[in-house]
């Protein structure tokens, strides 16, 4: 496969491939948050959105700016967090394809969803991310362990925000109900890739790097499981399709959506503020 | 004077000095008193010389990182106490357990409310929580009321909600604690 010009290429090793794994979950969760900016329903939320966005953010530089330097000591070029965020092609991003996913409905033709399907996307991605934060406390990886430490005291208050909008919108008129209803019947389906093990897990286990995702699965369902009784939300059974972002292979959201992250990189390369 | 009374006499000069750096953000209250400041050190001639300044951020996503590093070198320089370098540490990750009795007061003089109770307390890192607090009564700053209510989790800044006070009826903002 022929790289883009000015495209960076790593050597993707398990270890390399789980860490990046959860920066690109960060990076891209932030990215579609981030395109809330100045469209919130109130002021409130418009500073919460964004306000996740810029810890989300700050948690995707600290782990890139980590994955990069232990590339280059595994015999590779080291790189920093801009080439890893904007010089990486589509195939070497890692992230969740629920991340991924249209957010907010920028307008009538556009696809995405709306209020409801971003704060249940975004509690239920802040519950797997503390439930993951909390395990990577005790990595071998010291550096890792100390983003971690950080990054769960951020986590823990993302939940709990939009698990109160959850409650709120699910307990609240039959309209805002249905539409928390049918947010999470787009959203489900993606929700099985958190918990799908494989290869890169078992060396991260194995290694004391971090939790292999299976493990996330049963604290994850009991907190989603609490706050959808408050919110009279019933969880929808699974399915077996298993999204494959944390494989490389994401759905046809994820090319645009690098495309307007990237292009000023791509257009003006190695330009600063 | 002997090489290690030197030392701790620029060490000293050095957090004299960072106790009138403000924050960025919230410049009612030191770098000290928020506790971002965690160590300094003076080097020997073989580590290169110099201060080293250990400095923990507040929130990943802190915008003010790079403002306060830079403020700390400029600080410490132009007190003639260069050449400086700074290192930021993570772990252990920042609380607001470690900002300052005299910072709380601080804080609550210049019209934000203090972090209430203890961080740690609440949840040891990992223990189960429930996910809904019911936060406990945030004291005005102004009045000194506990009849308040909290209008936004997230305020001007990371580390900051928005409330306001049914007695007085004054917003304020609240230091959330983590």
């Amino acid at each position: 496969m022929t790289l883009a010009p000015g495209s960076i290429r790593l050597d993707i090793t398990p270890p390399l491939q789980y860490r990046l794994r959860i920066a690109d979950t960060c990076l891209i969760h932030a990215q579609r948050l981030a395109e809330w900016c100045g469209h919130g329903p109130v002021l409130e939320e418009d500073i919460a959105l964004t306000n996740m966005a810029l810890d989300l953010i700050g948690q995707a530089r600290a782990l890139l700016t980590h994955a990069g330097q232990l590339a280059g000591r595994g015999g590779g070029e080291s790189v920093n967090e801009d080439q890893l965020a904007f010089l990486r092609d589509e195939r070497q991003f890692f992230n969740l394809t629920l991340v991924e996913q249209p957010m907010r409905k920028a307008s009538a033709h556009a696809p995405g969803g709306d209020f409801a399907d971003t704060v249940l996307r975004n509690f239920l991605l802040a519950s797997w991310l503390k439930a993951l934060w909390s395990r990577l406390l005790s990595s071998c990886d010291g550096e890792l362990a100390a983003i971690a430490g950080k990054a769960l005291k951020e986590a823990r208050y993302h939940q709990q925000h939009n698990a109160d909008w959850v409650m709120r919108l699910g307990d609240g008129t039959e309209e805002s109900a249905a539409r928390l209803r049918a947010a999470l019947e787009r959203a489900w389906p993606y929700t099985a890739e958190m918990f799908h093990r494989d290869e890169v897990d078992a060396d991260a286990e194995a290694s004391g790097l971090g939790p292999a995702r299976d493990v996330l699965r049963a604290e994850w369902r009991v907190e989603v499981a609490a706050v959808f009784a408050e919110a009279r939300l019933v969880m929808p059974a699974d399915t077996p399709f298993i999204s494959t972002g944390t494989l490389g292979v994401h759905s046809e959201h994820m090319g645009c959506m690098l495309a307007e992250m990237q292009v000023l990189q791509r257009s003006f390369p190695g330009g600063v503020w | 004077m002997n090489a290690g009374s030197v030392h701790a006499k620029r060490v000293e000069a050095a957090w004299a000095v960072l106790a009138g750096v403000p924050d960025p953000e919230v410049p009612a209250v030191s770098l000290c008193d928020l506790g971002i400041v965690r160590d300094v050190r003076d080097m020997s001639e073989a580590e290169g010389g110099g201060l080293h300044v250990v400095l923990t951020p507040t929130y990943s996503g802190c915008p003010a990182t790079e403002v306060i590093a830079a403020s700390v070198a400029d600080a410490l320089l132009a007190a003639g106490l260069g050449p400086v370098t700074i290192e930021h540490r993570l772990a252990p990750a920042w609380t607001t357990d470690w900002i300052s009795a005299d910072g709380r007061r601080k804080l609550r003089d210049y019209g934000i409310a203090p972090p209430s109770g203890s961080a740690s307390a609440g949840h040891a890192d990992g223990a189960a929580v429930a996910i809904r607090i019911r936060p406990r009564a945030v004291e005005c700053p102004r009045c000194g009321s506990l009849q308040t209510e909290r209008l936004s989790a997230f305020g001007s800044t990371a580390c900051k909600a928005l409330h306001r006070c049914l007695a007085c009826r004054e917003p304020f903002e609240h230091f959330k604690p983590i």
